[in-house]
C-alpha cells in the first residue's frame, strides 16, 4: 500500500475495488483495527482503529465474506444473543433491531438452527444481521457478496440500503461484483497496485467511456451494413451491431442511416458493460482510458 | 459496576460451553476417556513410586504433596487455558481478523473458545494425590503453611498459564502449529513434578530464575515442609510465589500484546 488517501463523510456508500492482490482487504483491516499501518495515519469516527480497538468495535461492524463470527454449533438466535452481550446493547433496542432485520432478511425460518445446518446464503444473512446488532455508525463489507445466489444477494443489497437511507449509516464494501457496486453505491474507490487510481462517482466512470454499441433487429436478414463514423459491424440473422464513439458521431445520425438503407424493428443502444470498463482502467490506467475517451 | 464489566466476558464462555455440550455424546466420550487416560497416568505413579522410596532425599509423600500441587496446577492451567491448542488453527484460517473487531480482548476469546470442563480428571487425578499425601506428611501445619498451600491453587494455574501464553505467542510471527510450545507445556508439568534438585545444574537454574516453573508448586513445598533451598535462594523465596505470578501475568499480557501488534493476518 502506497499512499492511499481518502476522507468518507458520514452517511456515505463507497465501494472499494481493485483487481485481486490490489490492496483491498489490506485497507478494510487498518481501518477496522486488525492490522498497523506501518506509516501513515487512519482515523475512523475520529478514532485510531489499532490503538483504540475495543473502543472503536463498539461504533463499527465488520462482514466478512470469508470469515465467520457466528458460533457454528449454536443456533443462529443464540449467536446473536450472545454479541448482544458482547456489545451491550439494551434489550429494548436488541429486540426492536432483531425484529427489524429478521423481517428484511427473512431469518424466521431458519433463526432456531444451528448455523453448520444452514445453507451459504442464510450464513451470509445472519453475519449481516450479527455485524448491525450494536447499530454501528460505520459498516465495512469485505466481499460480503461472495458466493451468494441471487436471492440472498438482492436482500442483503437491499437491506443495506435501507439501513443507509434510515439510520444513516455509512457504508465501505469491498466487492469484485461491480453490479453490486452501481447499484449500492454511489462512490466508488479503485485501487492498484497498492495506489489509489480513482475516487469519484461511479457515472463519471462510464462518462469517461465513450464507446457505445447500436443493436439494430432488421425485418430481414442484411450483410453487415456500411455506415459512416462506424467503427465495428457484426451482424448475426437479422440482428446487427454497430460499435462506434459517441463522440464521433451521435447515435441519432446512426439510426438515421441504418433505417435509410434497411427497416429497422427493434433497437438500443448499450454502453461498455461497467466490468469491462474497469478491466480496462486496471491494464491502462486513468489516464488511457480519458485519452481513449477524448 | 464490577458485574457488568464481566457480563460480555461471562456469555462468550457460556457460548463456548454450550458448543460443547451440542454434541453429547462426543462430549461424554472425551471425557470418559480423558478420565481412562488419567486413571492410567496413576498406575504409572503408583509403580514408579513403589519402587523408589525417597528421591533426592525426599519422602514418598513428600514428593506426593509436590506431585500434587503440580498436576493440580496443571490440571486447572489446562482447564482454563487448553484452549491455546486451537490457536494456531485461528490464526491460519483467519479467524483471529474476527476476535479483533469485537470490543473483547482478544487473548480472553481464545481462551473463551473452548473452557475445557472435560479435562477435570487431571485435576480430580491430581488431589487424589495431594489428599494422599498430606494425610501422611509428618508436618505441623500452621496458617502461614496452610494459606501458602491454597495460595498455589490460583498462582500455579497463573504461572503456568502466563508461560502456555507466551509460548504461543511466537505463532503471531511463523504462523506455524505451535508444537514448540508443547515442550513448555507438557515438558512444565513433567518438571514441576519433581524437587528441581534432581535436574542438572542449568536446567534448575533456568527453572528457577529464567522461566518461574519453580514457583508453581517447589517453593511453594519448601515452605511447607520446612526445607532449605538447595539452590541457596533466601528462605523468603516462598513468599515471593504470589509476586512471581503476577510478574509472569504481566509479562505474558505485554509479549501477547506485541504479538496482536505483529499480526499479518492471512489471506484475502
Amino acid at each position: 500500500m502506497d499512499a492511499i488517501t481518502f476522507t468518507v463523510q458520514p452517511g456515505e456508500m463507497v465501494g472499494y475495488i481493485g483487481p485481486n492482490g490490489a490492496g483491498k482487504s489490506t485497507t478494510v483491516k487498518m481501518l477496522t483495527g486488525i492490522l498497523y499501518p506501518s506509516s501513515g495515519t487512519v482515523r475512523v469516527a475520529g478514532q485510531d482503529p489499532a490503538r483504540e480497538r475495543v473502543a472503536l468495535a463498539r461504533r463499527i461492524g465488520v462482514v466478512f465474506g470469508q470469515r465467520r463470527q457466528l458460533w457454528w454449533d449454536l443456533p443462529l438466535r443464540d449467536s446473536f444473543d450472545i454479541l448482544r452481550h458482547v456489545y451491550r446493547v439494551p434489550l429494548p433496542r436488541f429486540q426492536r433491531n432483531l425484529a427489524t432485520f429478521v423481517d428484511l432478511l427473512d431469518l424466521g425460518p431458519f433463526l432456531g438452527t444451528p448455523v453448520r445446518q444452514l445453507s451459504l446464503g442464510q450464513v451470509m444473512r445472519g453475519e449481516l444481521t450479527a455485524a448491525l446488532l450494536h447499530d454501528p455508525e460505520v459498516v465495512f463489507l469485505d466481499e460480503p457478496t461472495i458466493g451468494l445466489d441471487v436471492e440472498s444477494k438482492g436482500r442483503a443489497l437491499d437491506f443495506l440500503a435501507a439501513l443507509n437511507r434510515e439510520r444513516g449509516t455509512t457504508v465501505l464494501m469491498t466487492t469484485h461484483d461491480l453490479a453490486d457496486l452501481e447499484r449500492l453505491c454511489p462512490r466508488m474507490l479503485i485501487i492498484d497496485q497498492g495506489r489509489l487510481i480513482f475516487d469519484g462517482p461511479v457515472a463519471q466512470i462510464r462518462e469517461c467511456d465513450a464507446e457505445r454499441t447500436l443493436v439494430v433487429d432488421l425485418e430481414a436478414p442484411q450483410p453487415p451494413l456500411a455506415v459512416a463514423g462506424v467503427e465495428e459491424v457484426r451482424a448475426v440473422g437479422r440482428r446487427q451491431w454497430l460499435r462506434f464513439r459517441r463522440n464521433r458521431v451521435s447515435a441519432a445520425a446512426l439510426i438515421a442511416q441504418v433505417a435509410a438503407v434497411a427497416p429497422i424493428v427493434d433497437l438500443a443502444v448499450e454502453g461498455t458493460p461497467i466490468e469491462e470498463i474497469v478491466r480496462r482502467i486496471y491494464r491502462e490506467g486513468m489516464d488511457g482510458l480519458r485519452s481513449a475517451a477524448g | 459496576m464490577a458485574s457488568t464489566a464481566a457480563r460480555p466476558h461471562l456469555w462468550l464462555l457460556r457460548a463456548s460451553l454450550r458448543a460443547q455440550v451440542a454434541y453429547r455424546l462426543s462430549f461424554a466420550l472425551l471425557t470418559v476417556t480423558a478420565a481412562l487416560a488419567t486413571f492410567m497416568d496413576f498406575l504409572v505413579i503408583g509403580a514408579i513410586f513403589t519402587h523408589l522410596p525417597r528421591l533426592a532425599g525426599w519422602s514418598l509423600p513428600e514428593i506426593g504433596l509436590l506431585y500434587g500441587i503440580a498436576g493440580v496446577a496443571f490440571g486447572i492451567t489446562d482447564i482454563c487455558v487448553g484452549a491455546l491448542d486451537a490457536f494456531p488453527q485461528i490464526i491460519r484460517d483467519g479467524g483471529f481478523d474476527v476476535l479483533l473487531v469485537r470490543p473483547v480482548g482478544t487473548l480472553y476469546q481464545v481462551l473463551a473458545r473452548e473452557f475445557a470442563m472435560r479435562r477435570f480428571g487431571k485435576v480430580a487425578q491430581a488431589g487424589a494425590i495431594l489428599a494422599y499425601s498430606i494425610a501422611h506428611l509428618h508436618v505441623t501445619w500452621s496458617a502461614p503453611k496452610v494459606a501458602m498451600l491454597a495460595s498455589t491453587l490460583v498462582t500455579g494455574p497463573l504461572i503456568f498459564g502466563s508461560v502456555w501464553v507466551m509460548a504461543m505467542t511466537h505463532v503471531f510471527w511463523t504462523v506455524d502449529t505451535g508444537e514448540v510450545a508443547n515442550a513448555f507445556t507438557y515438558g512444565g508439568s513433567f518438571l514441576t513434578s519433581y524437587p528441581i534438585n534432581v535436574f542438572a545444574g542449568w536446567l534448575r537454574d533456568l527453572l528457577a530464575f529464567v522461566i518461574p516453573m519453580a514457583f508453581v508448586a517447589y517453593y511453594p513445598v519448601l515452605l511447607v515442609l520446612g526445607r532449605p533451598d538447595p539452590v541457596g535462594l533466601p528462605s523468603f523465596t516462598p513468599l515471593l510465589t504470589p509476586a512471581v505470578a503476577a510478574g509472569v501475568v504481566v509479562l505474558a499480557a505485554a509479549v501477547w500484546r506485541t504479538g496482536v501488534r505483529h499480526y499479518r493476518g492471512t489471506g484475502s
